[in-house]
């Protein structure tokens, strides 16, 4: 038995935007670029959890909740959402063979530690990572997993181990799907990208308390700075390679969203047309830039080139630093949907 | 970061799948690139990876010296916590705690041996005697 739907697999940069701009295609929307989804998603994030470790390291999230770029992008375009969780595993599975019967292209949250095809070297317990079911070929399910350059496949009970992965964010088997949507005008998409850029706004600058969006930026920045004499070197260099992880992982992070959302500003000048999303286009590329140097001067503390108290303050203002173009960036672009 | 710019540098994952970048053409747009990897990133995988085979060998001369049992050894190997191994394996943490000592694991009924074999995807021999090939 061969099912297939209308999706076509394409790789992306990040996987939540991938899903979303592939399930989207699927259904008939052809307009909704990665970097477009990712926008309207409001995708950039950054918080840092102080009380929570994760693999005994801190917990920094440079993403939002699994499943918000999806949730939000298909609310902006008035595309109606589907999402299910579930207890049963018979019951996840049911549903999803019932729906690519129907012929949908169907997400699916999934946690990374059990996929078969991911290099062991990245198999870590994290839950949020999203992929696309879209068929069933010789008893085995067809995957799309953004990450990857070809679909890939996998047993039912492969499926069922990463849909049912377990610890925190655990998935419960939750999948999703759109509706079939008719005609997305110019206008609509307008609208997103301005209901994109309102909610990173305040996801960035308005969230209360200091360890979320920008202020968390430099949260972290001030904490690094004494992570040296806290720690010791060896746990500190530890910590900034969770910090790196966590920026530079699969699905990128940190510095790669800064670039993913710089092309989203240039796409969105496409719509709207004001010279100011150019200019503040360039200077997240510039914060991209700068989260990279970050990077480096974290790697040279965990490969033992650097190590003096003076590195890490220079690593803790690297972040202070990018707090400040992000910050004035954020305030500008609140400015923007007065146009 | 520039089209030209994009890293090169093959890590694990670059034997698999190329990655998608953003990134700024000559004349300022942004369009993509493939990267093989970041040696920054892959270093950052190694000492990570570094840290974990430490905790395992601990583990290991920990369960030979007869202070742990060997699920102390898997949970390690497989970068799990009590919390995240009571959830896979579907006992209470109190549970995995006592199922930890060795002589309460050597007592332990094969139904139960059973699960935390799955879930650390060896046999109940391999999971008595710690001897795994490596993947």
């Amino acid at each position: 038995m061969c099912m297939q739907s209308n999706f076509q697999h394409a790789q992306a940069a990040h996987c939540e935007s991938g899903v979303t701009r592939n399930l989207l295609k699927s259904i008939g929307v052809e307009q909704i670029t990665e970097p477009l989804a990712f926008g309207m998603g409001a995708g950039l994030f950054f918080v840092y959890l102080p009380l929570i470790k994760i693999n005994n390291g801190p917990a920094i999230a440079f993403r939002n909740m699994p499943g918000s770029i999806f949730k939000r992008t298909c609310n902006s375009l008035g595309i109606k959402v589907t999402r299910k969780k579930f207890s049963s595993r018979e019951e996840a599975q049911k549903l999803l063979d019932k729906k690519l019967d129907e012929g949908y292209a169907v997400g699916c949250q999934v946690g990374v530690y059990y996929l078969p095809y991911f290099p062991k070297e990245y198999r870590f317990h994290f839950n949020a990572h999203n992929l696309v079911v879209f068929g069933k070929k010789d008893g085995k399910y067809i995957i799309s997993d953004p990450i990857m350059e070809q679909e890939t496949y996998m047993t039912p009970y492969e499926l069922e181990r990463v849909r049912f992965a377990k610890g925190a964010l655990a998935p419960r088997g939750q999948l999703y799907f759109a509706e079939k949507k008719n005609i997305i005008t110019d206008d609509i998409i307008r609208q997103a990208i301005k209901n994109g850029i309102k909610k990173n706004v305040f996801d960035m600058l308005r969230i209360p308390g200091p360890v979320a969006g920008v202020k968390g930026i430099a949260f972290t920045g001030k904490k690094i700075k004494n992570w040296r004499n806290k720690f010791g070197l060896h746990k500190a260099g530890l910590y900034l390679a969770q910090l790196v992880r966590m920026q530079e992982e699969i699905g990128t992070g940190g510095g790669g969203f800064r670039y993913i959302y710089a092309a989203f500003l240039q796409e969105a000048y496409a719509y709207l047309p004001v010279d100011e999303l150019m200019r503040l286009s360039h200077e997240f590329t510039r914060a991209g830039d700068l989260w990279r140097t970050a990077a480096v001067q974290a790697s040279g503390i965990y490969k033992g080139r650097l190590g003096s108290q003076e590195d890490f303050n220079m690593m803790g203002d690297y972040l202070l630093d990018i707090a400040e173009i992000e910050k004035k960036a954020f305030k500008d672009l609140s400015n923007i949907n007065r146009h | 970061m520039k089209k030209d710019e994009v890293p090169q540098d093959l890590g694990s994952l670059g034997k698999i799948t190329k990655e998608v970048c953003y990134v700024t053409d000559d004349s300022g747009k942004y369009t993509t690139e493939l990267s093989n990897g970041w040696n920054v990133k892959t270093n950052a995988l190694d000492i990570t990876w570094e840290d974990i085979e430490q905790k395992v060998a601990a583990a290991k001369a920990k369960v030979l010296n007869k202070e742990a049992s060997p699920i102390l050894f898997f949970m390690e190997k497989n970068v799990m916590n009590i919390g995240i191994l009571s959830s896979y394996a579907g006992f209470f943490k109190w549970q995995i705690k006592r199922h930890l000592k060795p002589e309460i694991f050597n007592k332990l009924s094969t139904k139960k041996l059973n699960k935390y074999a799955e879930v650390f995807n060896v046999s109940v021999d391999e999971l008595k005697t710690m001897n795994v090939h490596a993947e």
